[in-house]
């Protein structure tokens, strides 16, 4: 059986809160690279954004984490990382990808270097240092004859999002040029849209973009579900049911700790996103 | 709460439900939304009636398996139930019959409630008398409204010919109503003011406007699990687990039917009167 290279989704956003939109990126990413069968999915992350972010109406990371954790209770290979938003200051996308990256790769050395005392290998970091890694990538490695270990069967970590994420490229002063290459060249996108809408062209528009566009996956979302959490925020306020749009446990845990109310909308008002802040700094320096 | 200016409905929704899937449920979710906000309903309960398998769609899998997974659907909601009446029947219903039927119950229901409440507490030796009972003053129940709940689909299929009845869908929206979910653009308008029948009964004909654009259709459901897709978050948990340990939804069961008419189709043909659309 030819080996598949394993790979890591995740995904940054705001998740305020989780919906089943959310999750269903994760599935729809997952089928399609293991439709190539060149890939298998290993694991999902999703990274919520931490409180500097300033976004409007964004709630706090405590509840915005419990609630991704709610919504993932059923999932057996998706999981939520804090790790985002525990830092102080906000985080570019590319920065977090290269910590997971790295995190990814260092317990995969170490595993292999546990299993196979022999081989010459840098120790760097052991197991404790990196808790956070599930089973999924051991169960992986123990698929692979210790002998074989090559960099085509490290982990790769992709980035997750929807057509509307990549659309943000163009938005003046959101993103550095050097980040977007670093992810499109290093790591890989991986990009779910809905039917009707093509987000190709928008690549080949890009030099940048087109130059990479092997590692830009486009994934089609051909059954429409559509619930942006800027609506469900909404209605919530309006005390209207967004039942079986998102998570059962995630309405409870909203209505338990009044997580969203009109005043909450409000928080960041007239405030400009952390990223356009730290820009516009860099341009008056 | 109590709330006596208020009308009282019940939301029945048919179909095949094959399978049931998040989109049938945000139907009742927002019809009751909608019509909580009018101020003059009170939504009190919501019937899921799947169709019995003598319908003979096309990909209609057995109706012991729809029944259960709408069952497993609804487990957590506090209003909405399943009935199997209708699959239990061994020829396909109209859908006019089956409002009648839960109209019917209704009114029976509500018929030995208000018995009750009249029942006066008597003395022996006393004449009894119909008399209202001295501490609490008898409610008279009206009986709850029984809506028909569907999707834009299903109001555009009163104009296929001879699947639908004319005098069934003038009884529809005459004497039960319509609550039709449908998406912000949609030509549910304009089919409406091209019916003579559905125009002259708008006012009880509720559109509703769906604010999220969710277009998990029970075929394309189907269709990713013939796949081998996930169709998680699309369906209740529950549901997904029960199509997966069934084995449901396979190229063969999508071939059940197949060739077959559907049953109105069926009927309404051998009908000397014929049907006709609603728009003549």
């Amino acid at each position: 059986m030819r080996s598949r290279i394993p790979v890591i989704l995740l995904a940054c956003g705001s998740f305020n809160p989780t919906t089943n939109m959310h999750m269903r990126l994760f599935e729809l990413a997952r089928d399609h690279l293991h439709q190539t069968g060149r890939y298998q999915v290993i694991e999902g992350i999703m990274s919520p954004v931490s409180d500097n972010y300033g976004k409007k109406g964004l709630v706090s990371a405590r509840h915005r984490v419990a609630m991704a954790k709610l919504a993932l209770e059923t999932s057996d290979w998706i999981r939520v990382d804090p790790w985002e938003s525990e830092q102080d200051t906000w985080t570019e996308t590319v920065k977090v990808l290269r910590v997971r990256s790295h995190q990814v790769l260092s317990y995969s050395i170490a595993w292999v270097w546990a299993s196979c005392p022999k081989l010459q290998f840098n120790l760097l970091y052991s197991r404790e240092a990196v808790p956070n890694l599930t089973d999924q990538v051991i169960l992986l490695w123990s698929c692979t004859a210790p002998t074989e270990v090559s960099t085509a069967f490290l982990p790769e970590l992709k980035l997750l999002c929807g057509a509307d994420f990549l659309q943000t490229f163009k938005t003046p002063n959101l993103w550095k040029e050097e980040d977007i290459k670093e992810i499109v060249e290093k790591f890989g996108l991986v990009c779910i849209s809905r039917a009707g809408s093509d987000p190709s062209q928008f690549i080949q528009e890009s030099d940048l973009l087109s130059k990479f566009q092997h590692n830009i996956f486009l994934v089609r979302e051909w059954i429409q579900n559509e619930i942006s959490a800027t609506q469900i925020r909404s209605a919530l306020c309006r005390g209207l049911s967004v039942k079986y749009l998102i998570p059962d446990s995630v309405i409870a845990y909203i209505a338990q700790h009044n997580v969203y109310t009109a005043e909450s909308e409000r928080s960041n008002e007239g405030q400009l996103l952390q990223p356009l802040r730290l820009q516009n700094t860099a341009i008056n320096l | 709460m109590e709330d006596p200016d208020r009308t009282e409905v019940v939301l029945l929704a048919c179909g095949s439900f094959n399978p049931i899937t998040n989109m049938h449920l945000r139907l009742f979710e927002l019809a009751k939304d909608y019509f909580h906000e009018t101020g003059k309903y009170k939504v009190i309960k919501g019937i899921i009636s799947p169709v019995g398998d003598a319908y003979k769609k096309k990909g209609l899998i057995s109706a012991n398996h729809r029944v259960t997974m709408a069952k497993l659907a609804t487990k957590n909601s506090d209003w909405v139930e399943v009935d199997d009446w209708e699959s239990c029947q061994s020829e396909w219903l109209e859908t006019l019959k089956v409002l009648r039927y839960h109209h019917q119950k209704l009114l029976s229901a509500g018929v030995s409630n208000s018995l009750q409440d009249a029942v006066p507490i008597t003395k022996l030796g006393r004449k009894r008398k119909q008399e209202p009972n001295r501490h609490e003053p008898i409610k008279k129940r009206s009986v709850p409204q029984v809506k028909l709940l569907c999707g834009s689909d299903m109001l555009e299929s009163f104009g296929v010919p001879n699947l639908w009845k004319l005098e069934d869908i003038t009884e529809i929206v005459e004497k039960h109503g319509l609550v039709c979910i449908s998406r912000a653009g949609n030509n549910v308008q304009k089919f409406i003011y091209e019916s003579d029948i559905l125009w002259r009964h708008k006012n009880n004909i509720h559109l509703v406007e769906e604010w999220i654009t969710n277009d998990i259709s029970s075929t394309k459901i189907r269709r990713a699990v013939r796949r081998g897709q996930s169709v998680r978050y699309l369906v209740p948990e529950a549901v997904r687990a029960y199509i997966e340990r069934h084995g449901l939804y396979s190229a063969d069961s999508e071939d059940t039917n197949a060739g077959l008419l559907l049953a109105p189709l069926q009927k309404h043909a051998c009908d000397p009167r014929g049907s006709q659309a609603p728009s003549s």
